[in-house]
């Protein structure tokens, strides 16, 4: 039953634009927002992707985007790493402030950017090379760490990642050998290695089985005590599960933006309620 | 009857009375004629088909074949001291291969080593730093470099390249690296401008488009997800194609160099024309030499008596092996990474 | 853990700025490749077309004979012996190309026959051209007893098989397989469903293949060499030597003598021309299709 796609629009932009980071959380008061996206627009060449989209990420909480196929929940993630910047007919408009710098338009090395903002994708990446070489390859990039050094920290990513048990015998074998799981934990542990602010985590458990997502999951869970992580996902559950905040999104546009328990229980849209019922999508 | 208009043929029962007496028929166990038909035609066309592909299967072994019996005469003679005998002297009749295999791989070598860095460098140009818009007429102009006939690289070698080299480059060679110890050797004797070095610098700039080709198509068979997860991290753009995409794609690289390798080996025309025809073996790359294309080309039909005729075809012989050799070893390479590929995606 | 982590990632670290040196120097050094790579082809594009235009807009150049030393005259019964052996070269392989591709690509998904002959097509593929020259002399020109326009054929269409075998294979595995299943479902019989369907569905792809071949074949030379030679004269007896570009351009440009160079260079242009206008044919036909 087509309701009220029109009038929650204009209700959402005065309603989260001026108070969602005081509105939203009910546990934590004030939280500081590691990332201040306002007026946020992209394009895939002509093709507007996402529109006006302002939302605040919480520092050390996991939020996650939720919504159905194409409703540019990948495409915002990969903004704040600037992804995008590898694609020319790529661009984005608006402000994505972290530490007072605007990401977008920052004059700064785009690959000092990203080795500040980590990222996991959909499919587990290992590089052609050992274990200890995938987690030593991002901090071989800014440090310069003698041999002792350099194992102390693959241990350390490693651990943080839940992995450490399962790989410390054979960190000379190729990334490839691990299982779909193992190898998702890698890619994991390589991006904490360089100490990241932010953590982005693209779909991260659609390639793997119930069990390895269980333990991504629990690893989230701790991750959070360091990090900012944002997650997408097209799981309800997952979100459910995971997130301290979720970010529903629909056709490039942000609908609904509220501490996760508010989404899923009472959330103040219709269209986020459809959504979360499963009514569409 | 065939419908023509459709694409495709349907087979139609001609009458209704004709039908029945077919179905009668079929139900007695014959087989109605119109099938048998048709069975005959897929038999038939699959046999021809069949008989094709055994031509081309048979091609590589009747070629082997035809080129030991057109050998025997030295085979015999010389056994496989041909091979490493230098002599050429049809007079006396006394031949040996050792000088146009040297040339063949050392005019190769030299290619490889300026045409596969600078192919490669053309590889990263294409896949990572030209703009979107120059990326597809410049892929282009490289696939089309590639179809230029050797006799082209020839010819302009030998009218153009010889005359600049010999007046300006070579006497700089000569005088800056014929001191060097050791690989002073290499950079003897008077500047003639032809010799094994122009040969070997004309077959780079051949083999480079082709080399570059390869490796452009290789280098794009990498998931950009593995990019950017290199990127992702903060690494260069340099840093992602040395340590990343390279390493991904070394099969398919290497199987791309002796795709490469086997061309040079084998080409006629852009070496003949400049390396000098010399059946002399000399350490020095200044020096006029030989190379087992550029002889056959030169004296096959010159060539009297049937010793001299079975030595070149010898030539051809070993030609023939060590350029299949390289080409299977390379094609074994590709077949890997395409294996590689499919498991990946 | 030693060390803060945002002070690490920032500009002024040391193992950073030498690493964006490192790129900044290999990402020039590798736009330098590239401006040497073209740098050399533009020269010799460029002085083809210098050398070899004047002579290509002289009538003659189309209409007398390959003259002797000293003599001033044209190319045409090279241009005319070439035609007709590519021609005929092209007329020979292709359908042996094409039957054989056939076989790969619909009968022998699986086997010895079908992987084995992919293989060693693709050896033949790349295999020295000189060599299919030796080959043909050794069984047709040395039976026969004298060089002829009909073993240069046979030379050229033996390039022109692994051309047409590998693009054929490729092409009609692309054709998707519920086009074929579809015309099956039907009752129709294999022989016909490849012919009608699948051949149709490729045609362009194997279009392209055969001007590939054709242009491959175009500007060989060696197999030439020792199979239909060459002939000063206009003769289009197959059974003769027969004259033909690549050969005449090697036999005058290796000559001492400037007019012979002058026509070497214009039967180059002319070849050059030719093969990439194929090229350029082929892949505009290729594009709009697929």
């Amino acid at each position: 039953m087509e309701t009220t796609t029109a009038a929650p629009r204009v209700n959402m932009r005065t309603a989260i634009s001026t108070d969602a980071a005081e509105a939203a959380p009910n546990a934590d008061a004030k939280l500081a927002p590691k990332l201040r996206v306002r007026n946020l627009n992209f394009y895939y060449g002509s093709f507007h992707a996402l529109k006006s989209i302002t939302l605040d990420v919480p520092e050390k909480r996991v939020t996650a985007f939720i919504g159905p196929s194409g409703c540019g929940k990948s495409t915002l993630l990969r903004t704040f790493n600037r992804m995008y910047s590898l694609y020319p007919e790529q661009r984005a408009e608006g402000e994505i402030m972290m530490d007072g710098e605007n990401l977008v338009t920052s004059k700064q090395d785009v690959s000092l950017i990203r080795a500040r903002i980590g990222m996991v994708f959909q499919k587990a990446t290992p590089f052609p090379m050992s274990i200890y070489d995938n987690i030593a390859f991002g901090v071989r990039l800014f440090e310069q760490l003698n041999r002792g050094q350099m194992e102390e920290r693959v241990e350390w990513a490693l651990k943080r990642a839940a992995l450490w048990e399962e790989v410390k015998d054979k960190l000379g074998q190729s990334g490839n050998s691990l299982s779909g799981g193992q190898q998702q934990r890698l890619c994991i542990a390589r991006s904490i290695a360089i100490r990241p602010e932010v953590i982005l985590l693209d779909e991260p458990c659609s390639a793997l089985d119930p069990i390895s997502t269980a333990k991504v999951e629990e690893l989230i869970n701790e991750l959070k005590n360091d990090y900012t992580v944002v997650i997408v996902t097209h799981n309800m559950q997952q979100a459910a599960r995971v997130s301290d905040y979720t970010a529903y999104m629909y056709l490039g546009e942000l609908i609904e933006f509220d501490a996760t328990d508010t989404i899923f229980i009472k959330p103040r849209f219709k269209q986020t309620e459809d959504y979360i019922t499963g009514r569409f999508g | 009857m065939i419908n023509e208009a459709s694409p495709v043929s349907v087979i139609t029962l001609p009458t209704a009375a004709g039908a029945d007496k077919q179905i009668m028929e079929t139900r007695r166990g014959a087989t109605p004629p119109r099938v048998q038909q048709v069975k005959w035609m897929d038999s038939a066309f699959e046999w021809l088909t069949r008989t094709c592909a055994f031509l081309v299967f048979g091609l590589l072994a009747a070629i082997l074949v035809s080129l030991i019996l057109g050998s025997t005469q030295t085979l015999e003679k010389y056994g496989f001291s041909f091979l490493w005998t230098t002599d050429w002297d049809p007079v006396q009749e006394n031949f040996g291969a050792l000088v146009p295999i040297y040339g063949t791989l050392v005019t190769s070598l030299i290619a490889m080593l300026i045409g596969v860095p600078v192919s490669f460098g053309i590889a990263l140009f294409l896949t990572e730093l030209s703009p979107t818009w120059l990326k597809r007429p410049l892929g282009t102009a490289i696939e089309l470099l590639a179809a230029i006939p050797s006799i082209i690289y020839g010819m302009w070698g030998l009218f153009v390249f010889v005359p600049l080299f010999q007046t300006y480059v070579q006497p700089l060679m000569i005088n800056l690296l014929g001191d060097v110890p050791l690989l002073g050797a290499l950079f003897q004797g008077p500047p003639l401008g032809i010799g094994m070095m122009t040969a070997g610098l004309i077959l780079s700039i051949m083999v480079i488009p082709f080399i570059a080709a390869v490796m452009r198509d290789v280098f794009d068979l990498v998931p950009p997800m593995l990019k950017e997860s290199a990127y992702g991290l903060g690494a260069s753009t340099w840093e992602v194609v040395w340590k990343v995409v390279l390493p991904y794609t070394k099969i398919g690289v290497v199987g791309g160099i002796m795709l490469g390798l086997g061309r040079a080996l084998g080409e006629t025309m852009a070496v003949t024309f400049v390396i000098g025809n010399a059946h002399r073996l000399a350490v020095s790359l200044m020096a006029p030499g030989n190379s087992i294309a550029s002889a056959l080309a030169n004296e096959f039909t010159e060539a009297v008596g049937d010793l001299y005729f079975s030595a070149l075809i010898e030539l051809g012989l070993i030609l023939f092996l060590i350029t299949t050799i390289v080409l299977g070893l390379s094609k074994l390479l590709l077949m890997r990474l395409a294996r590689q590929e499919g498991r990946q995606t | 853990m030693s060390g803060n982590a945002i002070s690490v990632i920032s500009p002024a670290n040391s193992v950073y700025r030498a690493r964006k040196r490192t790129n900044a120097v290999m990402l020039a050094v590798s736009s330098l490749a590239l401006a040497f790579g073209l740098f050399w082809l533009v020269w010799i594009i460029f002085t083809l077309l210098y050398e070899g235009g004047n002579a290509l807009v002289r009538i003659g150049l189309y209409t007398q004979m390959t003259p002797p030393p000293g003599a001033d005259g044209g190319l045409a019964n090279a241009i005319a012996g070439s035609l007709v052996m590519v021609g005929l070269g092209t007329l020979l392989g292709t359908p042996i190309g094409i039957l054989a591709g056939t076989y790969l690509a619909e009968y022998g998904r699986s086997g010895w026959l079908a992987s084995g002959t992919r293989f060693l097509n693709d050896v033949l593929l790349s295999a020295p051209s000189i060599v299919m020259g030796l080959f043909v002399y050794s069984v047709y020109v040395a039976q026969v007893g004298h060089f002829s326009g009909f073993a240069g054929s046979i030379a050229l269409s033996l390039l022109v098989i692994p051309v047409v075998v590998r693009t054929t294979d490729d092409m009609l595995k692309l054709v998707p397989g519920s086009l074929r299943e579809a015309a099956v479902a039907l009752g129709c019989p294999t022989w016909r469903m490849i012919m009608s369907v699948t051949y149709r569905a490729a045609r362009t792809g194997i279009l392209t293949g055969i001007l590939l071949a054709v242009a491959r074949i175009s500007g060989e030379t060696a197999p030439l060499l020792f199979t239909s030679l060459n002939n000063q004269f206009w003769s289009l007896n197959m059974n003769a030597p027969m004259s033909n570009l690549p050969v005449v351009i090697f036999q005058f440009a290796m000559s001492p003598y400037a007019d012979w160079h002058r026509l070497a260079w214009g039967g180059a242009s002319l070849i050059t021309l030719a093969v990439l206008a194929l090229n350029i044919v082929a892949r505009v036909i290729f594009r709009k299709d697929y």
